[in-house]
């Protein structure tokens, strides 16, 4: 029974590998958008994601916590010392053994170097912090490398993503994979990529994280969400940023 | 065990979401933002309470809209007139109207020769497909108009997080 | 905390049109939007906009619920003569944010 279990499993991944969308036709969602909602991208003082990254700015040099450090006192220079950093990000995590995003590595370390307490997931600060940090990253290729540690991580961020969820009763590779480019209500499907997280998004009038795209995509689907900062969004940002290897990163992105 | 979906169930399962889509959203109460429509005599009313009632002729002023948005929360529109913009012959001011918005004025501008070009853009929030009127005043007290059509749609996945 | 952006040319030649592009950070709360449990959000909004060229006002504009947030506003003023440029918002509660840039004219 198991052997027939094995066998399933591997049969729905080749199914699911032949279902995704060839490297070379991987496109950024930037492509699909306007010329205006472009030009808000391009230019970064029209783009009013700057304010966050203008906050993130300032908070990287606030002294914070019991220890009275501010991020600059160890990092330095974040324009040198994080280029490149949210390009690798989710990454493995030595001191606690598991994958984190960035907004939890943010945390992690405000916890145990800054002694200061976690911030709010979507809260200003941490989506401030998060999108300067990012934005050092601009330009860079997606450089994510699943090894032993991480491939189980990579497996399930897999399974959730062809996995049918919700009322409606759809994988996100059934829109992403297999649907991407054409139109649903109006609106082009993209292959959804995550290259420019923390993103101004013209529907939230606002920047919000990857995760916060992720909830909004289930409850669309009338599933109940996950909650952000569990281990089924990691994987799965894993998993997207995986399928995004080599994009540049577009950080601060502005997305309809 | 993963089953092959074939298109024809991929559509029908996208029909019911674009249904469920048509229904109003109430979590962030945009349900009863989206029912709140101005009409086309709205607009109108704004219009004369701009001009004074005075005559507007069509023409000299280019309204730039997307033909269809990204998203109705932000639509950048610019507007050009065409003026010499100089101290015997300039734009005073300008008002966008929408037919459709909750309120039918978006935004007035006051100009002057000092601008030196009749140009100005910005980023407005459309409730529904409309057609956007612009009205320029210019220093001879003459009033002129030029309008855009576009189609706002809404974003196909409803979220309440 | 930064709350204004301003885009203008730091120099010019006298004469020269040249292109002022603003954008403010302000949530701009319609008053038409409601909470889960239909409580109404009041209305909270930048009402105006002007920009002075060394202190004489050269643009405004009035500002209304349709503006999407971070209000983005851009027109040209003419080069005449060095100095400063000042951008002044206001709005409900009170809100009055002020911006200023220098300008070199040859």
């Amino acid at each position: 029974m198991r052997r027939l279990l094995a066998g399933a499993a591997l049969a729905a991944s080749l199914i699911a590998a032949a279902q995704e969308i060839p490297p070379s036709e991987r496109r950024s969602s930037y492509e699909l958008m306007g010329r205006e909602t472009k030009a808000m991208q391009d230019d970064d003082t029209s783009n009013p994601a700057t304010f966050w990254v203008l906050d993130g700015e300032s908070a990287w040099k606030r002294k914070a916590g019991a220890a009275g450090k501010a991020c600059v006192d160890c990092h330095g220079d974040a324009q040198s010392t994080m280029k490149g950093v949210a390009a690798r990000y989710p990454a493995h995590d030595a001191k606690s053994g598991r994958l984190l995003n960035l907004e939890q590595r943010i945390n992690a370390c405000r916890v145990d170097n800054q002694q200061a307490k976690p911030l709010v997931f979507e809260s200003r600060e941490l989506l401030a912090l998060t999108a300067y940090i990012a934005k050092q990253s601009r330009g860079l290729p997606i450089d994510i490398r699943p090894d032993a540690k991480t491939q189980p991580n990579l497996d399930a961020g897999r399974s959730l993503y062809n996995r049918k969820i919700g009322q409606i009763d759809l994988s996100c590779a059934q829109c992403h994979d297999q649907n991407a480019g054409r139109h649903l209500a109006g609106n082009p499907i993209p292959q959804a990529h995550p290259t420019g997280y923390p993103i101004y998004r013209l529907e939230w009038q606002g920047v919000g994280s990857l995760q916060r795209r992720l909830r909004n995509c289930m409850s669309g689907l009338r599933a109940e969400a996950y909650d952000y900062g569990s281990q089924e969004l990691v994987d799965l940002e894993y998993y997207l940023m995986w399928r995004a290897r080599g994009m540049k990163v577009e950080t601060p992105a502005v997305r309809p | 065990m993963t089953r092959k979906r074939n298109r024809r169930e991929f559509l029908a399962a996208a029909a019911g979401l674009a249904a469920v889509a048509g229904l109003p959203a109430t979590a962030r109460g945009q349900a009863t933002a989206n029912l709140l429509r101005g009409t086309e005599k709205d607009m109108l009313a704004a219009i004369a309470r701009y001009t004074g009632a005075k005559a507007v002729t069509k023409g000299r002023v280019k309204l730039e809209v997307p033909p269809l948005v990204d998203n109705g929360n932000t639509v950048a529109i610019a507007v050009t007139v065409e003026s010499p913009m100089t101290e015997a012959d300039h734009v005073r001011s300008i008002q966008i109207f929408s037919e459709r918005n909750p309120e039918p004025v978006i935004l007035g501008f006051k100009l002057g020769p000092r601008a030196g070009r009749a140009h100005v853009a910005t980023r407005v929030r459309l409730a529904d497909t409309q057609t956007l009127v612009a009205v320029a005043e210019m220093s001879d007290g003459t009033y002129w108009s030029g309008s855009a059509p576009t189609v706002v749609t809404i974003a196909s996945c409803l979220e309440d997080l | 905390m930064s709350n204004a952006l301003i885009t203008v040319p730091k120099t010019a030649k006298r004469g020269e049109i040249i292109e002022i592009r603003t954008l403010v950070s302000h949530n701009m709360e319609t008053g038409y939007r409601r909470t889960e449990r239909g409580v109404p959000i009041p209305r909270d909004i930048v009402r105006s906009f002007s920009c002075t060229y060394n202190g004489v006002e050269i643009f405004s504009a009035e500002l209304y619920p349709a503006i999407s947030a971070n209000p983005f506003l851009s027109f040209s003023t003419v080069a005449t003569e060095s100095g400063t440029l000042g951008f002044h918002w206001k709005g409900d509660n009170g809100f009055a944010v002020s911006s200023s840039a220098q300008i070199t004219v040859t």
